[in-house]
């Protein structure tokens, strides 16, 4: 693995340069619909591309969350890729987090499998979950493409993900649809929690769907914008804080 | 060894609703009361304030404010026979914790059973005939009557201040209110919440197919209100930030606006936090709970407090399992059919529901209240003919939105992919031009249906689990796909510009996906004793000091949101406590 570090280091930092420029791109020729009152904050995104300090994620681990949460939320006119919206550094935090150490999570044995209506019967972390779906994920895609996910060009990726999604990706003592699930859950959490977490950066995945973030109170402007679009700077916990 | 503490007047199990209000009508007859509280001292002020409350991942999503599973669960079979597991991660249901409970998040729906509901065996018998109640369908009249409870039903909303449209006031029904529901002495404290765009849609719908729409009886203060207690509530803000949160704006009533403050401020009244009760120390041959024994999870010292008086207001599943472990009353036996303690568990027959699209309307979801819909009880109870329908019950069904928070919320047209640039397409076209239609179905009890106490799995105090033996049955199925039908009528009335598929209730429960924090049952209220836990006054039949409160004394769950009824409980059963028992202690009814 030390042989293979250093290569997939500097292939994602090749790859966060080229997503920031279709980050910045988006910023600039998008000046009306989505952003109407927010052209000031777009275009002050920084365009960094600075390798992420990891907490949880071990370099192999990024580059997979990395090159999945791109094609989960790829760039397009509505916002930047996953990674540029902060998603995979939000899913380091998550995983370093309390949460990611199995916090509110019963695990006592006997761990038995039960019906899947019975639910998450693993004794792993939700960290540990993830390391471990995606050794399973790698080897999967080593076997079925000749590569790590992470360097599978985007077509292959997508195909990859669909697999996993339908259960159609045979893992070895792994359940792929879990693996998906989750995936794609901490992928919409961290497109669209408050910024503070490391994701949804600049407030993308607020601005995308028209979400304000947070109120002081709505009282004053319910029947004022009763049927009307309600089109402002979203403002987050930073906001008011 | 426990370390003996001095005896109290009376000890309370658990902050909620039920242990507040309880602890504060003892106190007000004179009684010493110390509440125990296994969670942390949570106050408005400090804990619910703007900007931190209003954190979608921290509270919507990783569950802050709920039960730690790590410590306290449940398993789950669907049958007897079959080999429970726990449930790792909350999901279906998230019992509350700390300080006021699950009154600190819940959503404010503030019902009154109706009177059918308060008799429904000796109801359905009458209308249907004495065949018509399936035998292992287990449900029983509940031993007190809606007009028994109605003054008790109008002290909880005042405490509350409940914003709503009364529909039978004194016999007269009003247009606009709910036209089911039974005769009441007062309009609710506070007008309704203004209705939404949503809320108009349904109406509309509702009413052209000849149903009878109402606002929702919301315990989201539709303006400033002082309550009998003096106690200030604000009006609601209309933030989005409801179910699941602290409220910010002291608009939602809980125990930490309504009450506590007053309490707190007594001195016959000592709360004890982080006071983390292990069991009730049972004298059977004297038939009296003696004292609560409890761990300080501070320090890990353990406290046995005797107390004259005990009152259980822990959830449902701690009740249960506080009378199991100490032995008070008969474990139910399903073969059998004998015994009261685990018996006639329900749920709720939620995640009926559908999602209506308008490409011309802006509904801006995140400008809501939590409970804020505009609803129809013609499906609900016995408010329509079951003959020949093949089931009983119904549903309360509502239109509206609750919030706008984008990690849980937003819906896409049916077809719609979960991820990649057609599933931005459309959230961000649909974001902003949808909302939902929901059924809340009743559950019926069900004789496999029951709890007990777990042979392999324990909590964190070396406690064996409460196991859940549950399935949806026959009754449940049939009611879903009927209402299922009613919800297609009401979406399609709406002439939505796409309307999403009509979601039906189907297949084995599921602990994963969230449908309500509405268990119930296992410490059932009855007129005899062999098959209740507790008489009419939530007195246990087998220790006279003992009265248990909540939603586990329900012989069945209707389709209601079950706060409104065990409020009116609550304070029903402290009357007769404060005006019978303490004049004279001893069983208030003779078996």
């Amino acid at each position: 693995m030390t042989e293979e570090t250093i290569p997939r280091r500097r292939f994602l930092l090749g790859a966060g340069i080229a997503g920031t420029a279709v980050a910045t791109g988006f910023n600039q020729t998008e000046p009306a619909a989505a952003q109407a009152a927010a052209p000031a904050a777009g275009a002050a995104a920084p365009a960094v591309a600075q390798p992420e300090p990891l907490l949880a994620l071990n370099e192999t681990e990024h580059a997979f969350v990395v090159a999945a949460v791109d094609m989960l939320i790829p760039a397009d006119e509505l916002s930047p890729c996953g990674s540029d919206c902060g998603i995979a550094t939000f899913i380091d935090r998550q995983l370093a987090s309390a949460w990611g150490g199995g916090a509110k999570m019963y695990r006592s044995g006997p761990f038995r499998k039960g019906k899947p209506e019975q639910g998450y019967q693993l004794a792993l972390t939700p960290a540990e979950f993830f390391s471990a779906g995606i050794v399973a994920a790698n080897a999967w895609s080593r076997k079925t493409y000749g590569h790590d996910f992470d360097r599978l060009d985007p077509d292959h990726r997508v195909e990859a993900l669909k697999a996993m999604q339908d259960g159609k990706a045979e893992f070895a003592d792994f359940s792929s649809r879990a693996f998906f699930a989750r995936l794609l859950a901490i992928t919409m959490e961290g497109f669209f929690s408050d910024p503070i977490y490391g994701g949804n950066r600049n407030k993308a995945g607020w601005r995308m769907i028209g979400f304000p973030g947070l109120p002081a109170t709505y009282i004053n402007l319910y029947e004022e914008y009763r049927d009307k679009p309600y089109v402002v700077e979203p403002r987050s916990i930073a906001d008011f804080s | 060894m426990a370390i003996t503490l001095k005896e109290t007047d009376a000890v309370v199990v658990g902050m909620g609703w039920t242990g507040s209000i309880l602890a504060r009508e003892l106190t007000k007859a004179g009684l010493n009361v110390v509440g125990l509280e296994r969670g942390a001292k949570r106050m408005p002020r400090e804990n619910f304030t703007v900007p931190s409350v209003r954190d979608d991942l921290k509270y919507a999503v990783r569950q802050e404010l709920f039960q730690d599973a790590q410590l306290e669960t449940v398993t789950v079979r669907h049958a007897p026979g079959e080999t429970a597991l726990p449930i790792r991660r909350l999901g279906s249901f998230l019992p509350g914790t700390d300080l006021g409970g699950a009154g600190a998040h819940w959503n404010g729906m503030t019902w009154r059973w109706l009177p059918s509901d308060h008799k429904l065996r000796s109801h359905l018998t009458e209308r249907y005939g004495k065949n018509a109640i399936p035998p292992e369908m287990t449900i029983e009249d509940f031993p007190v009557s809606y007009d028994e409870l109605e003054p008790f039903y109008d002290k909880f909303e005042k405490l509350c201040g409940v914003s709503g449209k009364a529909g039978n006031l004194r016999g007269q029904i009003i247009d606009g209110g709910n036209v089911f529901e039974g005769r009441r002495q007062n309009d609710y404290p506070n007008p309704p919440l203004t209705r939404s765009m949503a809320g108009d849609i349904m109406d509309k719908a509702a009413r052209s197919l000849g149903y009878h729409p109402f606002p929702c009886p919301s315990s989201n203060a539709s303006q400033t209100y002082t309550n009998p207690e003096g106690m200030t509530l604000g009006a609601c803000e209309y933030c989005g930030h409801c179910e699941r949160f602290g409220c910010e704006a002291n608009a939602k009533a809980s125990p930490n606006v309504c009450i506590l403050p007053a309490l707190l401020a007594d001195q016959k009244f000592e709360l004890r936090n982080y006071a983390q009760v292990r069991e009730l120390v049972y004298d059977k041959a004297a038939r009296k709970v003696r004292a609560v024994r409890y761990v300080d999870t501070r320090s890990g010292e353990e406290y046995e407090q005797p107390a004259g008086l005990v009152i259980l207001g822990a959830y449902v599943f701690n009740n249960v399992l506080l009378m199991l472990t100490a032995g008070i009353g008969e474990p139910y036996d399903y073969q059998t059919g004998k015994g009261a303690v685990g018996r006639n568990y329900c749920y709720q027959v939620s995640g009926n529901s559908v999602a209506v699209f308008f490409a011309d309307k802006e509904i801006n979801p995140f400008m809501a209240a939590g409970a804020h819909g505009v609803l129809i009880d013609d499906f609900n109870g016995d408010n329509f003919d079951h003959g020949g329908l093949g089931f009983f019950g119904g549903a309360w069904i509502q239109g509206g939105t609750t919030n706008g928070r984008p990690i849980l919320t937003r819906p896409v047209p049916p077809g719609t992919p979960r991820w990649g640039r057609e599933w931005k397409e459309a959230t961000a076209k649909w974001y902003n031009h949808a909302f939902g239609i929901g059924a809340s179905g009743c559950n019926y009890a069900h004789r496999e249906n029951f709890l007990d106490l777990d042979p392999t799995y324990r909590d964190a105090l070396g406690r064996p689990l409460i196991r859940m033996s549950y399935n949806f049955r026959d009754n449940d199925y049939k009611l879903a796909e009927y209402l299922g039908g009613v919800l297609e009528r009401l979406g399609r009335a709406m002439n939505p510009t796409i309307m999403g598929k009509v979601n039906v209730k189907r297949g084995d429960y599921n602990v994963v996906p969230y449908q309500s924090t509405h268990n119930t049952g296992g410490t059932m209220s009855g007129a005899d004793p062999k098959t209740s836990a507790v008489n009419r006054y939530l007195q246990a039949w087998d220790a006279d000091n003992l009265f248990v409160m909540g939603a586990s004394v329900f012989p069945q769950n209707t389709a209601y949101n079950p706060t409104g009824v065990v409020g009116a409980l609550a304070y029903w059963s402290a009357h007769a406590i404060t005006t019978q028992y303490l004049k004279s202690p001893g069983p208030l009814v003779h078996a």
